[in-house]
């Protein structure tokens, strides 16, 4: 568990970063908290010759508002979103999902940026980005574009990533007041990975799901929108029948693999179990 | 006397002593990083060596090239099976009587096996060589399952073995079996079988795991070709057999080889044995004349250094239709993986198994094991129990609550009903142990009051119906554990380790101003030894326990003692230490009587010096009489206040416990909570409280691990799929359940102080207790036995087994 040997670059600006990656090509990869990444290094399974560290990149930091969207800067951890007012006022499950990401000092390191382009499917964020109707700004030697969270991931550590691109912010609309959301992440013990986990937001409009929106963490190679299951409960009270077809119809979408969290069977059934618990939670904090 | 004049209570609480909740003094180091461990020795000149280990579980070695290897910046050497040869190491023997390959010599025989060891500047220069040594495997078929290893057709995995039908435990029935070992009556065992009212019969599994302990084994070896003299520092539970090992295998005399093992971040059984690491990093040390650094990471600890468990145990009891236990039978199949590296006193090859008839009175009892060899790592290690009781203690509690399940009584009840009765200690069990003492029934009762375990049943009762009505998804289980350990190896008369008797000792050196140290053939991982060895000096001899230090852990100085493990400390180092503070109190004795111009007989010692019986103003203090030994001792003493004891224990000691865990489980998700745990230890007279309460909550919190998930798992082909913490299960603070300590008092009658031990009872009646609780919640649905262990998946699948989820 020891990293092979690699040269460390530390720019202090996006565009110094862009450039570094481009200059140094396949062989450079841009380190955020390196949570993800460096325990890749140690077992080398990732064997980067040169670091860009972000860290010296003030502008990659920070939570602001802009229009009806929260902008969080790439380089944000996931203590600063906890520490955040913004963030637990308008998106509480941001919050609540933050907090079930491994422990305080993974917290302290561990940023947003990192965990949603990783492209781990055991990463939180995703989903929940995917939930929320998130997009992310990227930026490369050719400018600056805007991905959607839903059209990012791609396969497992695949994304819309292009070599020589950073994910510089992660911008999130403001849920409708009166949503409700919530978090259901089944593990084994705190620092680990989801058995499944499901994030609803939804809103009601006389006691009936007006709208909704579910993203399910690691039961496929890449975060999911779980669409058709988020479809069965508009316009119901989320009773028992309507709550089991919104369950099997996330879990027709799940494909995971068998670990020592379980077997694929186990890991579908309580996907849907997750789904119908983060449903009736969001259900019942819905205003 | 006056207002000043301490009271006999305050002086006896300046002394911190027995009984006394004094504070770890070794905490203080500890807690604050100034421990110094192995990892922390940074010597002149030190080189690195880390392992090239076998990605596959069987295959045939043909080739291993170097040559690139040699040209990374950094590294020096490359070291395989045939340098070894040279200085005849590639093999070595193990505490089972077996041997083991060093580095691996033509063939692997498990995953991430040893295969070459590259010795370089730094650590990041030895990974850089190891991923440049290319050895080329030719895979052979992979022995996975014990059931299969003695099949006709199976592999071979011990080319080394063909063809010898004897190994050191007696006869080999097949190339892979190792040894059968066979215990008790079996004609008056079947007989009581035979006409049996009621019977049980039931595979029941524990599953290998690991010891895990946070810190990993490692080592510095340093040679100096001068002097011709080896140093080693290591993560050594038994530092003295260590030496000797080494100095039987290397060929070097014993006196210039010096083992020192510094502060060790627990062991549990892992850091008894030799390994390759220690061979290897010595033999590059003699080879580059530079001290040469080994340090295991974690994957290699999990995967490659010994595990613990994997005994499946075949169990029947026979009894009365109203509860009577007739006979116990009980065959084990024994997986030790590729080489048999258990580490058990030298004749008992399935450690003191023999416990297995527990707490119960049973008449009759028959055993037999099998050991067999897979592709697997070796071990086999105590980890936090006596040899194999743990393993029995399970076998014999599942199969108590599995009978109760059939007679239709509670488990507490048939217990209390089988007990051994406490007029019958000392007790002879029918399987060859004599127990010392115990009170079963009140241990038991007490238990059952203080957790209100009839309540309990009611509620579950409530609640079982409530579920079978729909309106809960929760069942409730209520897991009752009653466990006697052996624990103390032990008395010359059948306990060795390769020869040499386990005895314990203690050498105690009074200064003049009456502080003094105490020198101690055991070795703290964390127990707190030096805490509690000098609470046992300050109450036999009358020194404040601050007065008194304690050392541990260096061959040069430590009298030759065979070291901690198997709860062996309290009742074997701890008795020669209590041996030796009476050696110095005899002699301060003969002091005092001098000082104080009175005969000896005249006398007696009050809390912290010697009194003339009848004149309680003529007193000398124990300060004074070391401070007397140095100047004025009685004409033709000599001067000075030393001791040295050497304990060889009469009997082992048999602490003893009822412990009740109480669990909630959702069948939907198989998510278990342990909603309550109640833990009562008898250990016999108890030392330090406080220490004692630690020792039940990490012993818990170990049992809680096991059987709630902590295992080392390999798939069908052999890869093992568990090598780090985010797999093999270490509970953190935060699933950890709270826990609630209890206990009664019934000493030792062999024992100087009438100790028992305690470090490992909490893991060996922890397991039976959560497992209990999880087999009770299911067993209304119609299961009688769910394997361990019962991580939330599993839980589900037996929920589900037993149609309680669609
Ligand atoms: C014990 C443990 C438990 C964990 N448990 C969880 C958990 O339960 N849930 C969870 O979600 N996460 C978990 N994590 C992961 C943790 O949240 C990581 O911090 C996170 O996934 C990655 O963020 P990072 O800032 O550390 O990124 P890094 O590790 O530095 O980088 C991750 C990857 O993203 C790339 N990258 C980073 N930043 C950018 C950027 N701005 N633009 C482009 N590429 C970038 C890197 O090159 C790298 O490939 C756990 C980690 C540990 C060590």
């Amino acid at each position: 568990m020891i990293p092979g040997s690699f040269s460390y670059h530390r720019p202090a600006s996006v565009a110094d970063a862009v450039k570094l990656l481009s200059d140094l090509g396949e062989d450079a990869r841009p380190l955020a908290g390196g949570h993800s990444l460096v325990p890749m290094m140690k077992l080398r399974l990732a064997t980067p010759a040169h670091l860009i560290d972000l860290h010296g990149i003030a502008a990659l930091r920070g939570i602001s508002r802009s229009g009806n969207n929260l902008v969080i800067g790439a380089m944000t951890t996931q203590h600063e979103l906890l520490a955040s007012e913004d963030v637990a006022k308008a998106m509480p499950i941001l919050h609540e999902a933050a907090l079930l990401i491994a422990d305080p000092q993974v917290r302290y390191r561990g940023t947003i940026g990192g965990n949603v382009a990783n492209g781990d499917p055991g990463n939180d964020m995703p989903a929940l980005m995917m939930s929320l109707g998130a997009t992310y700004r990227l930026e490369g030697s050719g400018g600056a574009r805007d991905v959607a969270a839903a059209d990012f991931y791609q396969g497992a550590y695949f994304t819309a990533l292009e070599p020589g691109e950073i994910l510089t912010s992660v911008s999130v609309p403001v849920p409708a007041a009166g949503h409700g959301s919530a978090y259901e992440k089944l593990k084994r013990k705190v620092g680990d990975y989801a058995t499944a986990a499901a994030a609803v937001v939804l809103t009601m409009a006389g006691g009936k799901v007006a709208t909704c929106s579910i993203g399910l963490t690691n039961v496929h190679e890449t975060p999911l929108l779980a669409t058709d299951a988020a479809k069965a409960v508009i316009g119901t009270s989320l009773d028992a029948a309507t709550l089991k077809k919104a369950a099997a119809a996330a879990e027709a979408i799940m494909a995971p693999a068998a670990d020592a969290r379980g077997p694929v069977e186990y890991r579908k059934h309580v996907g849907g179990i997750m789904v119908t618990r983060a449903l009736q939670r969001a259900a019942a904090k819905a205003k | 006397m006056n207002d000043l004049t301490p009271t006999r209570e305050q002086r006896t609480a300046a002394l911190e002593g027995m009984g006394c909740k004094r504070k770890r003094v070794e905490d203080i180091r500890f807690t604050q990083g100034r421990g110094s461990y192995v990892d922390d020795i940074k010597l002149p000149g030190m080189l690195h060596g880390d392992f090239v280990r076998s990605p596959h579980p069987h295959a045939r070695v043909k080739k291993i090239d170097d040559s690139e290897a040699l040209k990374v910046p950094g590294v020096l050497a490359v070291i395989t099976a045939e340098t070894l040869k040279t200085v005849n190491l590639a093999w070595m023997p193990t505490l089972a009587g077996d041997v083991q390959m060093v580095l691996a010599d033509g063939k692997v025989l498990f995953q991430n096996q040893e295969v070459a060891f590259v010795v370089a500047t730094d650590r990041y220069a030895a990974d850089d060589g190891i991923n440049k040594v290319v050895v080329e495997y030719e895979p052979l078929p992979p022995l996975v399952d014990p059931f299969k290893s003695m099949d006709k057709d199976a592999p071979v995995l011990r080319e080394d073995l063909v063809g010898k039908m004897s190994g050191a435990h007696g006869p080999r029935k097949h190339d892979n079996h190792i040894f059968e070992w066979t215990v008790g009556d079996k004609e008056l065992t079947d007989a009581a079988f035979n006409k049996a009212e009621v019977k049980i019969k039931e595979m029941i599994s524990y599953h290998r795991t690991h010891p895990s302990p946070l810190e990993t084994c490692q080592c510095v070896c340093s040679f100096d070709k001068i002097k011709g003299e080896l140093t080693i520092y290591g993560t050594f539970q038994a530092p003295h057999v260590i030496r000797t090992v080494v100095s039987l295998i290397a060929k070097l005399p014993e006196h210039k080889i010096h083992v020192i093992a510094p502060d060790i971040g627990g062991g549990f059984g892992n850091k008894v044995g030799a390994y390759p690491g220690y061979i290897c990093a010595a033999v590059a040390s003699i080879v580059t004349g530079k001290p040469v650094k080994w340090v295991e990471d974690r994957i290699e600890n999990l995967t490659a250094t010994s595990f613990a468990r994997d005994y499946h145990m075949t169990t029947e009891v026979a009894a009365t239709k109203d509860g009577k236990v007739t006979g116990l039978r009980v065959h084990v199949l024994a997986d030790h993986g590729a080489f048999d590296a258990c580490a058990d006193p030298s004749k008992w090859p399935a450690g003191f198994f023999n416990i297995v008839t527990g707490s119960y009175d049973f008449p009759t009892a028959h055993l037999a094991v099998d050991g067999v060899y897979t592709n697997k790592a070796p071990g086999g290690v105590a980890y936090r129990c006596s040899f194999r009781v743990t393993e029995a203690a399970y076998c014999i509690e599942r199969a108590m609550d599995i009978l109760a399940q059939k007679l239709n009584m509670d488990p507490a009840e048939l217990r209390l009903k089988n007990f051994i009765k406490p007029e019958q200690f000392p007790y002879h069990s029918a399987l060859g142990w004599e127990y010392d003492s115990g009170d079963y029934h009140t241990a038991m009762r007490k238990m059952m009051e203080t957790t209100g375990y009839a309540a309990l049943r009611k509620e579950q009762a409530d609640k079982r119906a409530a579920f079978k009505r729909g309106e809960t998804r929760e069942i409730m289980g209520l897991g009752v554990s009653f466990f006697t350990e052996i624990v103390g190896a032990g008395p010359s008369k059948n306990c060795d380790i390769l020869g040499i008797a386990m005895f314990d000792s203690c050498e105690i050196r009074m200064h003049p101003t009456g502080a003094g140290i105490a020198r101690v053939g055991s070795k703290s991982q964390g127990q707190g030894h030096e805490t509690t060895w000098a609470q046992i000096i300050a109450t036999e001899i009358g020194i404040p326990a601050d007065n008194i230090m304690v050392e541990e852990g260096n061959t040069d100085t430590a009298p030759y003692g065979l070291g901690t493990y198997g709860s062996r400390s309290t009742p074997v180092a701890g008795a020669a230490i209590a041996m030796a503070a009476r050696k110095i109190k005899a002699k301060a004795q003969m002091i005092a009587a001098y000082k104080l111009e009175v005969h000896e007989d005249d006398l007696e010692f009050d809390i912290d010096g010697f009194r003339v019986k009848g004149l309680p103003e003529k007193f000398m203090s124990m300060k004074d009489i070391c401070w007397a030994a140095y100047n004025s001792v009685p004409p033709g003493m000599e001067p000075g206040l030393e001791a040295v004891s050497y304990y060889d224990p009469p009997n082992m000691t048999y602490p003893f416990g009822a412990y009740l865990c109480v669990m909630d489980i959702d069948v939907d998700t198989g998510v278990y909570n342990v909603r309550r745990f109640y833990a009562l230890d008898d250990c016999g007279t108890r030392i330090n409280p406080m220490i004692i309460e630690g020792q039940v909550h990490g012993g818990l919190t170990e049992a809680f691990a096991i059987a709630m998930g902590q295992e080392i798992r390999y798939d069908e082909v052999g890869n093992v799929v568990t090598g780090s913490f985010m797999d093999f299960f270490m509970p953190t603070a935060v699933e950890t359940p709270h826990w609630e300590t209890d206990f009664t008092v019934t000493p030792s009658p062999h024992h100087p102080i009438g100790a028992k031990g305690v470090g490992e009872s909490p893991n060996v009646g922890g397991v039976p207790a959560f497992s209990n609780a999880v087999n009770d919640a299911f067993s209304f649905l119609g299961s009688t036995h769910i394997q361990m262990p019962h991580d939330f998946w599993r839980n589900w699948k037996a929920a589900k087994q037993l149609g309680a989820v669609a």
